[in-house]
């Protein structure tokens, strides 16, 4: 009860951090073109490698530093953003949307519907993630669809899982039987009294598949299977970084600390919400 | 006069062949409070299910009819029956605290059945409610209808429960073990709301429960439920008087009494459960003869 209290009337730093963090890195992303310094394809060979602006030789207007061919590293990162929030929020929801949906059928119905989808994600889940997602890509072809694609058909079982679990939990509560005897059908139970005792799960779920989402559209990137070369994603900026670790250090460390705050951000929001959405610990 | 709940010869098993109820025979007349009392595992609470419709997957039941006002429940269709469960029958749950659904409001919970189930409109379910939970003495109903069931405490939460389970004016009202999970005081409150209400609406209720003190007050008929089997069955008033099985006398002598706090409980004796054990086997065999 003392924590509740705590969360309903004094400020969570926790929720108003990684909010705050996520929703500067999002209206940046919005608004890239507006908010961006410089065009972050502009090559210009003058201005290589430029360090960031608070070390000797850095150059205004390119408060991040350059990398090998003069790109300005913050305009980048801001334009990179674009692609990351889009894969966050469009493969979270697919993941969601059907793991949770199976999820919660698996749980509440139990029986052949579990034991066929419990099964399915047994399996699902034998394919080593990162590996599943790259031949995925290989076989739909590179390009921002088929990467959000990629995502939501390797994570939808995260989804399902614990919402099957949760589903589970709650269909042998006494106020399920409750309806049962009272005549709802079983429809009707599984989506007025099971589903929103699950939600608190699959907000959180949701939020920190968005970060996965993020580090996994990363991992695409450096390995040069995600969306075309040209526009700059996190994780392109940190494949080539890692080329000129030693020339300029910045091109490396920059993105890799906006990926990892994000990533971040992303799972504290989630808990934070969960406790905000759960009556019980509000 | 027909019966409003009469159960002939119900059996049920379980996965593994082994008879949970035994040849299970039982009738509550309208407006009547029927005990069905006996240790935990007895089957007490399978028999209120069974009737309710919410046997676990894995209990069957092989043999027996269950007459809900006439309608023999074993023959309708599954919608039928559910309806016909739904509109005639309710439950007041054991755990209030796990009855209520703890992520929706007290008001749209109760008023939800009225509305979906049954048709009514929204100000009448309402107007209902209130009553309902007027007559089980919630003062402020507001304040009630508008909280999270976390938000009350338990003897308030079975008193939702109450109300709700009378809203609907059902004919029989299964009461499972309802005051076990609240403390000693608010236990003799919900009993006597019960009581009060069950008199008013002249609702016929199967309450179940083990504590014979419990029986004692509310109930006019008792059925003795031992390993799924009613060893006696009787006038509450003539059972107290005069128990005829010897498990009957030797629960009886296994309830503490206040005028002696200082006796030491007495377990069933070992003789009488022998007794029990040889008589359930007698059934079994009679049973298995013409099921194989």
């Amino acid at each position: 009860m003392d924590k509740g209290h705590a969360s309903r009337h004094g400020v969570s730093p926790r929720l108003w951090l990684a909010g705050g963090w996520l929703l500067l890195a999002l209206l940046a992303a919005i608004f890239a073109p507006l908010v961006a310094p410089q065009d972050p394809l502009a090559q210009d060979l003058m201005l290589e490698r430029l360090p960031p602006f608070w070390l000797d030789g850095a150059e205004p207007g390119y408060w991040l530093g350059t990398d090998s061919l003069g790109r300005d590293l913050l305009s980048r990162l801001i334009f990179g953003g674009r692609i990351a929030f889009i894969v966050a929020f469009a493969a979270a929801i697919a993941a969601c949307l059907v793991g949770s949906t199976l999820g919660l059928i698996a749980g509440y119905f139990g029986g052949w519907a579990d034991r066929i989808i419990s099964r399915v994600v047994d399996v699902w889940m034998a394919f080593p993630p990162v590996l599943f997602a790259i031949l995925l890509v290989a076989v739909l072809g590179t390009g921002l669809s088929s990467v959000i694609l990629a995502i939501a058909i390797i994570d939808w079982t995260r989804f399902c899982r614990v919402i099957r679990a949760e589903a589970m939990g709650q269909s042998r509560m006494d106020y399920v039987e409750n309806a049962r005897i009272a005549g709802y059908g079983r429809i009707g139970i599984m989506l007025r009294e099971v589903l929103p005792n699950v939600v608190p799960s699959i907000v959180a779920l949701l939020s920190l598949e968005m970060g996965i989402a993020v580090i996994v559209e990363a991992i695409l990137s450096f390995v040069n299977l995600s969306i075309s070369t040209d526009d700059p994603t996190w994780g392109s900026i940190i494949a080539e970084g890692r080329l000129s670790i030693h020339q300029a250090w910045w091109v490396l460390v920059f993105p890799l600390i906006t990926l990892i705050l994000t990533v971040l951000s992303f799972s504290q929001f989630g808990e934070a919400l969960k406790a905000r959405f759960d009556p019980v610990l509000r | 006069m027909s019966a409003c709940l009469d159960i002939a010869n119900l059996s049920a098993v379980l996965p593994n062949g082994q008879r949970v109820l035994r040849s299970v025979s039982l009738a509550v007349q309208p407006g009547e409070v029927r005990a069905l009392v006996g240790e935990s595992g007895a089957g007490k609470t399978m028999i209120g299910k069974a009737v309710l419709g919410v046997l676990p997957l894995s209990v069957r039941i092989v043999e027996g009819d269950m007459l809900l006002e006439g309608e023999d429940l074993g023959k309708l269709e599954p919608k039928a029956r559910r309806t016909l469960i739904g509109a005639r029958t309710a439950l007041i749950p054991q755990d209030p605290l796990t009855a209520l659904n703890p992520s929706r409001r007290i008001g749209p919970q109760m008023t939800d059945r009225l509305v979906r189930i049954l048709g009514w409109s929204g100000e009448r379910a309402d107007s209902r409610i209130r009553q309902l939970l007027d007559e089980v003495q919630i003062r402020d109903p507001d304040r009630v209808l508008k909280s999270y069931p976390h938000e009350l405490s338990g003897g308030m939460r079975q008193r939702v429960l109450i109300a709700a389970a009378f809203a609907a004016e059902p004919r029989l009202i299964v009461a499972d073990e309802p005051t076990t999970a609240l403390d000693v005081t608010v236990q003799k409150q919900i009993l006597r709301l019960i009581a009060t209400l069950q008199r008013e609406h002249g609702t016929a209720i199967l309450f179940v429960t083990h504590d014979l003190g419990v029986v004692a007050k509310i109930s006019q008929k008792v059925s003795v439920l031992y390993a799924g089997k009613v060893v006696e069955e009787a006038d509450t008033a003539a059972l107290f008087a005069a128990p005829q099985h010897p498990y009957t006398r030797a629960l009886m002598a296994a309830t503490p009494r206040y005028t002696d706090p200082f006796a030491s409980l007495k377990p069933v004796d070992e003789a009488v459960l022998a007794g029990l054990a040889s008589e359930i086997a007698e059934t079994d065999q009679a049973w298995r003869r013409p099921h194989g």
